[in-house]
């Protein structure tokens, strides 16, 4: 099953988003997009066409863009507030944090084109710290869908949840990670185990988990197993599956499309510790420097958020030296 | 209510407000003392807003974006029956729910604010949807003179002029000062009614300290049919107690008893006057 996973069809997350909230809004005139000139890449021109009624534009005013979705939430509308991440989660993170989460204004904010998706356009338009900023915020759950998915779940879970909820997309296609079994419920705070292994454990969320899937089926040829968990929800953080996880694989590494600083690895490596499970343990991210210049691709092989990057960080921790701690 | 009985509950609330920063020993006395009349308008004359009606969708909003004030909100929530006036003893103690910023703990209080520039954008949105939802009910907003440098509130002020949404009522409490020092002295948001005009609101200036010319004025809502409406209310910081009146350390002072004492007497002089 794991190798057909590329015939399945596929699409950016983010026409995901933008068709599961068309199909939502069909059936529920309150469901309410606001975007910060952002209908284009957020593809969301159709459903602008479709529900004029159900689009509030408030141009390029992030600030502003995360007030008006606290007030319009405030009167019972499912807000999606969506613009660049970049923007959306440090301009206006005042906004999130006060007019949304304190208050408990159950705003959906979407962060598109997120993490380095906008490659080349450089360290303005990257989004690196979003996890670490929203981990930090009460009442905030952070989510980081993987594949297609994973993507029209989020949505429809976020729009029936009454309280907030970031969403995180990417601009890349993503392949689907497995078939999904029609028993399968997605729920937030509950990862999903991808693939299943005895040596390792790989835990990934957002566009960095297909690599890490791609890196296991690559250590299978060599007789090295892996677990590999898609952590769509960064907060809360699935610790049961965390736990059973790493006490059941000799190392435990986490890939994120992030900085190292504040995001999944450190939420998974402050559990663990706390918890006394002792594991070789690394985190794959983006380091404590502003970004080589290149593609979302290229930056990732960089920085080892690759098939092979993922692959030699796992044989690493095997290695003898980790595992006794020389 | 007669305009007169209107100046008497502002110089109650004018009492109540020292009492508690005096118990509380912190506040944000000059501001709410210089938008008392203003919330006192409001509450008793202009909104449609009750303890009965607080879940009804239909209900009136006010969201105070110059949350430090919120001494001021709460005596007159107190009044309006929202909860137990008593319950202000604890204003800004150890666990309570009366913290120095309005919060939704607080029954009667619509939005967590404190942080400013804050009011007009959720403001904003929630007339935005008052119009998607054909409701008639106004959304007000009370800011500070001070806190209009902030960016957010003219992204908003666009935003509304856009939007056409003249069930939407912004309140400048203009007094002039605030913590540093005069606000002209700080960042001049003069002249504040052509900058608001040029952003496409409608726009009347009034002695935000007189409750009748108050009470003409926000019932003449909207100013203009297709626009926002804001008032620019030009108050006295520390209003009513001369020792405090446009006093720069009355921002957040608290009175000593004997100031309280001195303040209290000329309160109630100033009842003896009221006609």
């Amino acid at each position: 099953m794991e190798e057909d996973i590329n015939t399945l069809p596929h699409k950016a997350n983010l026409e995901i988003y933008a068709e599961t909230l068309q199909r939502l809004a069909e059936k529920d005139r309150g469901i309410i997009a606001v975007t910060s000139d952002s209908r284009g890449s957020g593809k969301l021109v159709l459903f602008g066409k479709k529900f004029p009624e159900q689009i509030v534009e408030v141009g390029i005013a992030e600030q502003n863009l995360v007030g008006v979705a606290a007030g319009l939430a405030s009167c019972g509308k499912k807000v999606f507030a969506t613009s660049p991440a970049c923007f959306l989660t440090a301009r206006a993170l005042e906004q999130i944090k006060n007019d949304v989460a304190y208050s408990n204004n159950a705003v959906n904010i979407v962060g598109i084109s997120a993490g380095v998706s906008y490659g080349a356009l450089g360290t303005t338009h990257h989004s690196l710290h979003d996890y670490a900023v929203l981990r930090a915020i009460n009442n905030m759950t952070v989510v980081a869908p993987a594949d297609n998915y994973e993507t029209e779940k989020a949505i429809e879970l976020a729009a029936a949840i009454d309280t907030p909820v970031y969403l995180r997309f990417g601009k890349k296609q993503m392949p689907y990670l497995k078939e999904v079994s029609k028993e399968e419920i997605f729920e937030f705070g509950k990862g999903r185990i991808i693939t299943e292994g005895n040596d390792a454990v790989i835990i990934a969320c957002g566009e960095t988990v297909y690599p890490a899937l791609e890196a296991a089926l690559l250590l299978k040829e060599e007789q090295i197993s892996a677990t590999v968990i898609s952590m769509h929800t960064i907060k809360p953080l699935d610790t049961d599956l965390l736990a059973k996880v790493a006490n059941k694989c000799s190392v435990v590494l986490t890939v994120e499309e992030h900085s190292i600083y504040g995001g999944l690895g450190e939420a998974c490596a402050s559990y663990l510790l706390e918890n006394r499970i002792y594991k070789p343990f690394k985190i794959v991210g983006i380091p404590d420097e502003y970004t080589v210049t290149g593609s979302q691709q290229e930056i990732f092989n960089h920085y080892g958020i690759s098939k092979k990057g993922i692959a030699d960080e796992v044989r690493k921790l095997l290695s003898s030296e980790y595992i006794t701690g020389k | 209510m007669t305009n007169k009985e209107l100046k008497q509950k502002s110089i109650a609330y004018r009492k109540k407000i020292l009492r508690y920063i005096v118990n509380a020993k912190a506040g944000h006395t000059g501001g709410s003392l210089s938008c008392i009349d203003i919330l006192n308008v409001l509450y008793n004359e202009v909104m449609h807003v009750s303890p009965e009606n607080f879940s009804s969708p239909d209900r009136d909003r006010y969201i105070q974006s110059k949350g430090h004030c919120v001494e001021a909100l709460f005596v007159v929530l107190a009044d309006k029956g929202f909860f137990l006036e008593e319950d202000l003893n604890t204003l800004c103690q150890y666990k309570s729910h009366y913290i120095g910023h309005p919060t939704r703990k607080v029954n009667g209080v619509e939005q967590n604010t404190g942080a400013l520039g804050h009011g007009l954008p959720i403001a904003t949105g929630t007339a935005i949807a008052a119009k998607l939802d054909n409701k008639d009910f106004k959304v007000f907003t009370l800011l500070g003179d001070g806190e209009m440098p902030e960016g957010s509130n003219w992204e908003a002020a666009l935003s509304a002029a856009q939007y056409k949404l003249d069930n939407l009522c912004a309140i400048v409490d203009k007094n002039g000062l605030q913590i540093t020092a005069a606000t002209k002295d700080v960042c001049s948001t003069d002249p504040l009614d052509k900058k608001w005009e040029a952003f496409g609101w409608a726009v009347k200036e009034v002695d935000g300290n007189d409750v009748g010319a108050l009470k003409e004025v926000l019932s003449s809502l909207p100013f203009e049919e297709g626009k926002p409406s804001v008032v620019i209310a030009h108050t006295t910081k520390g209003k009513g107690i001369s020792y405090m009146e446009n006093q720069l350390k009355w921002h957040h002072g608290v009175p000593s008893p004997e100031e309280f004492n001195q303040a209290m007497n000329e309160l109630d002089e100033s009842a003896l006057l009221v006609h």
